[in-house]
């Protein structure tokens, strides 16, 4: 079985040809390694990162951005986005703390992509 | 007051800029940011997807500005928020207005453009229908959800597949509305084909190319929008109207270059970019003012505006030091001097043009005496073209064939030229894409 | 029930003019507007010409009133301090054949008392004018003609009158006017109001009105009318308004410099159904633009920032229908004013002010204001006196609108004013924040925190113009 993916590894966005026999998965059309474990991946196991930003408590602005810390699997993300949605923040917030831990149990955390500072 | 280095614009390209001028020894350096804050439109793009090119790491868009914010707060380069800059001059006065301090108007040693670009508004877009609220320009309903932290819309028609269009459907469907199609006028999309994949496909929105909207519905508030299939003169065919319900249009059409203040400059301007015409030193046909990022022409990807930011930096300290040099002040006065005669086609320059396909190119000229070893020259192509080459040719001789799979109006390409293949002759480079 | 002398129905441009010359004198004035701001129905699209008078049959309301209408709009936009240009008026003829036609309108011109009429010759309009058609044989030049702001003419009568002591409504529709023994029952969406007079300046739906008080029935056809706006880097392709000479293909469109200084070509005219349908279409742009050609073949469309379309009362008596109703004492009225209603507006105005002065023997204020201080323009001033007043004044110094330079304190007046804007359409009529070339991209989320802030409205409310335009559709973690 063949698939025809295009890679978002990173903005080139290359086209890749996975074909998988078996337990044997190969990639081609890739540029670079991320792309030939992008395309495995995708067919296997498919995964996203997920940004938002999350309501601020005593900030100087109303919302902080935020991101999963690694990739989550790609059939959690409206569960993640659901957590994000219930979730409030308290002021300060610096760029890499935690806002939510082990988000819809994928084992990642949420963490904040700016800083917020209190009022 | 004078600063040796004012630069307008506080985002990505006015940050690489003053740091990599600061990195390069010159610490009389003046930032100028319209915003209330630092980092330009990076702060609403909370999306990943920055900085691998840069930080060899997948940044979103706050985490990058910060990367280069943070950087500039420690080397303590100067900035003022809020602050309008309302007039360039030819010798490089900057007028700016600014709550607190009235109306200043500083000398600068050079000047870096760096104002970033506009949206294509719906006016500009002639759609036909009322004028009703609801139609937002994707970046305008990006600020509103990802900065203000509002709901826009709750079913959604997107027009024009560029990159924040593509974005702001991934987000609105995340924000839990429904985004019914995104038409494209072109029968390509002008955004990047990782953001159809991940922003698109992801979610089965529908994307349909060769369609525009032919009437927005709703006096007051957008009640639905119709959408019609383009012919190859991109006029709507009759007949082909799908009428779809929405509270919301969102308008993702292209990007302007913001030089308004370079023309008060006397700046020539590309007709195709949109921006400055530059040499390979990022200087424009006004001596000492150079043009960076997105005033300069519409990037792609932000590492692009950074590297490119940075060659202004750099070259912004050169013409510093040299104007502290007595003899190249006065040529520098001379040629500022010689109306008509813009710096950039000054004798001794190799003219550098796309053709056949190849849109435009920045720079468009190469200084030969002054070039380093090696210059990037970007450019965007104006069609999708498959399993074609770029050509390079040096005064009409073939100088080199690359060999491209896939070339997209969407996504930037760039060629190399080296100092030593130019062997001081050549007069005339010349990019194109052929079979 | 609350007692008035007059009730003037409707916030347009002639029922502001109205307002405003009543406003001299002591009576008790209430205007009722269905709309939530003033100049929201035909007087906010049109072409904002200030036309010299040479085009309205001979002897007729519309000659007379266009005439000492444009003469009131020179004088008035010194006293009341609204935006004016006096630029002057060509009509192209680009045939010989239609020579008598231009002459017609000359001659008209001299017989309705328009000074300066001149015919150029084919060198003389190029040389004027060097970026029109070759093919122009000759035009008719007019001095006095202008171009005017129809918002700030508007906005600049209604504030006036106000600060006269005249009421405005807002967002109330009269559903019913009733003759009573002594004057009228005025009965609206809201409430009801006894009044000795009513004034009838309903534009689109002033016919539903006179139709109320007079057996002479009349009907009001909407004739729409599109345009597009392009960049003020276009604005001086022309200096005179460029009108075409109606000939055998049609009664050609203009192509203006804008008061404000963007370059306007349209309209066309098309009789619709829809009282309230100003939607603009691709078939009419496309022919607006054509014609626009025929004028000036360098018009650079590319520039275009904005196209709308305005709705013209069209009536079927072939004139302006102005003056009190004989069948009905008491009920003044100002109908069917279509082209050249804005020039008029001030003329019509002065005319129904004095009939119901007369009738009613009214008598004018000692302390009556004459002078209205129009909007400051930060941008406009010389970089001291702006330095001053950003020292004086810091919010002038915090510019919102990038495009038009328009800062936080002109927003902060246009709300804050007698009859301040209310919506983000009343803010960009007064202080044309978002008037630019982005269209108010980067502007709106600013504005509309401005908005709420003055006056102390959700962020949720806010409204492009009447409820209904919301622009937000909730707090983004609500669901």
């Amino acid at each position: 079985m063949t698939e025809e993916l295009t890679c978002i590894r990173c903005p080139i966005g290359c086209a890749l040809t996975v074909t998988i026999d078996g337990d044997n998965v190969t990639v081609t059309g890739n540029s670079c390694p991320r792309g030939a474990e992008y395309g495995a991946k995708e067919v296997t196991d498919p995964t996203r990162i997920v940004t938002s930003s999350v309501r601020v408590i005593n900030g100087a602005q109303p919302l902080v951005s935020v991101k999963t810390a690694s990739d989550i699997p790609k059939d959690k993300i409206f569960a993640v986005m659901e957590e994000i949605h219930k979730c409030k923040a308290s002021a300060p917030i610096s760029i890499g703390d935690v806002i939510i831990t082990d988000v819809a149990h994928t084992g990642v955390d949420i963490v904040a992509t700016r800083m917020v500072t209190a009022v | 007051m004078r600063h040796d280095i004012v630069i307008i614009g506080g985002g990505p390209a006015g940050l690489a800029a003053a740091v990599s001028a600061y990195e390069n020894g010159i610490e009389d350096i003046l930032i100028l940011e319209r915003d209330e804050r630092l980092g330009g439109i990076l702060n609403q793009c909370i999306h990943n997807g920055f900085g691998l090119h840069t930080f060899k790491e997948e940044l979103t868009g706050p985490e990058y500005a910060a990367r280069y914010i943070d950087k500039a707060l420690n080397y303590g380069i100067p900035y003022k928020l809020g602050a309008m800059v309302t007039e360039v001059t030819k010798d490089r006065k900057v007028t700016y207005v600014r709550e607190g301090e009235g109306v200043v108007t500083i000398e600068a040693g050079t000047v870096i453009l760096a104002m970033g670009c506009r949206e294509r508004p719906r006016g500009a877009l002639g759609l036909p229908g009322f004028r009703q609220a609801g139609v937002y320009t994707a970046g305008t309903a990006q600020r509103l959800m990802n900065i203000e932290g509002y709901k826009i819309g709750k079913e959604v028609v997107i027009l024009g597949s560029g990159d924040i269009g593509l974005i702001m459907a991934r987000r609105m469907t995340l924000e839990g509305a429904k985004v019914k199609v995104v038409a494209e006028l072109m029968p390509y999309s002008g955004g990047l084909k990782r953001n159809i994949v991940q922003c698109l496909n992801d979610f089965d929105i529908p994307l349909k190319l060769s369609h525009t909207v032919t009437c927005v519905h709703g006096k007051d508030r957008v009640t639905g929008v119709t959408i019609s299939e383009v012919g190859p003169d991109r006029r709507p065919i009759p007949g082909t109207e799908e009428y779809y319900d929405c509270d919301t249009l969102l308008l993702s059409c292209g990007l302007l270059p913001e030089n308004e203040l370079s023309k008060t400059a006397g700046v020539e301007l590309d007709r195709v970019t949109g921006g400055a015409v530059v040499s390979d030193d990022l200087e424009t046909s006004v001596p000492g003012i150079f043009s960076c990022g997105n005033v300069l022409h519409v990037h792609d990807l932000v590492d692009y505006v950074s590297q490119e930011a940075e060659r202004a930096g750099l070259k912004a300290v050169g013409y510093v030091r040299a104007l502290a040099n007595e003899a190249l002040n006065e040529h520098a006065e001379v040629v500022a001097d010689t109306d008509g005669e813009s710096g950039v086609e000054a004798s001794g320059r190799i003219r550098i043009k796309g053709e056949g396909g190849v849109r435009y190119t920045v720079p468009q000229f190469l200084n030969y005496e002054s070039m380093d070893e090696k210059v990037t020259v970007r450019f965007r192509v104006g069609d999708v073209y498959k399993d074609r080459s770029l050509v390079l040719y040096y005064d009409g001789e073939e100088k080199k064939r690359m060999k491209k799979r896939v070339m997209a109006p969407g996504e930037m390409e760039n060629v190399v030229i080296t100092k030593a293949g130019l062997n001081g002759k050549v007069k005339e480079i010349v990019i194109r894409v052929e079979e | 029930m609350e007692q008035l002398d007059v009730i003037i129905v409707g916030a347009g441009v002639v029922g502001c003019a109205i307002a405003r010359f009543l406003s001299r004198y002591d009576a008790k004035v209430l205007v009722l507007e269905k709309e939530e701001d003033v100049c929201s129905g035909t007087s906010k699209a049109n072409s904002g010409i200030v036309h010299a008078g040479y085009d309205a049959k001979s002897g007729t309301l519309k000659a007379a009133m266009n005439v000492r209408g444009a003469k009131l709009i020179r004088e008035l936009s010194e006293t009341l301090d609204f935006p004016y240009h006096n630029n002057g008026s060509l009509v192209l003829c680009r045939n010989k054949e239609d020579m008598p036609g231009l002459q017609e309108l000359y001659d008209r011109g001299i017989v309705n008392g328009v000074e300066g009429l001149r015919i150029l010759s084919h060198n003389e309009v190029l040389a004027m004018e060097p970026a029109l058609s070759e093919e122009v044989v000759a035009a008719l030049y007019a001095p006095t003609a202008g171009t005017v702001c129809p918002f700030g003419m508007t906005i600049a009568f209604a504030e006036n009158a106000a600060d006269n002591g005249v009421e405005f409504r807002f967002l109330e529709a009269v559903e019913d006017i009733q003759k009573k023994d002594r004057g009228f029952s005025v009965l609206t969406d809201k409430g009801s109001y006894e009044t000795k007079a009513v004034v009838n300046a309903a534009g689109l739906y002033a016919d539903v009105f006179h139709n109320m008080a007079s057996s002479d029935t009349l009907t009001i056809t909407p004739r729409r009318g599109e345009y597009v706006l392009m960049d003020k880097e276009a604005g001086d392709l022309v200096g005179c308004t460029i009108f075409q000479l109606p000939s055998k293909f049609g009664k050609g469109v203009l192509v203006t410099p804008t008061v404000h200084g963007n370059l306007m070509v349209g309209p066309n005219a098309e009789d619709v159904e829809d009282k309230a349908d100003t939607e603009t279409t691709q078939l009419g742009m496309d022919d607006i633009k054509k014609r626009g050609l025929m004028s000036v073949p360098t018009l650079p469309y590319n520039k275009m920032i904005t196209s709308f379309a305005g709705l013209r009362a069209h009536g079927d008596k072939g004139d302006f229908v102005i003056g009190e109703v004989s069948e009905c004492p008491g009920f003044f009225e100002a109908a069917a004013i279509e082209s050249p209603g804005l020039s008029a507006a001030p003329a019509i105005g002065e005319h129904i002010a004095g009939l119901i002065a007369d009738k009613y023997d009214l008598k004018e204020k000692p302390d009556f204001i004459d002078m209205r201080k129009g909007f400051t323009e930060v941008a406009k001033l010389s970089n001291e006196e702006r330095d001053a007043l950003i020292k004086k004044r810091p919010a002038y110094g915090h510019i919102v609108c990038r495009c038009e330079n328009i800062s936080e304190g002109e927003i902060e007046d246009a709300i804050n004013r007698t009859l301040g804007a209310k919506s983000l359409d009343g803010i960009k009529r007064r202080v044309r924040q978002g008037m630019g070339r982005c269209q108010a991209g980067f502007c709106t989320p600013r504005t509309m925190e401005i908005l709420a802030r003055e006056l102390n409205i959700p962020m949720t409310q806010v409204a492009k113009n009447r409820p209904g335009s919301e622009l937000l559709r909730g707090e983004a973690d609500e669901t």
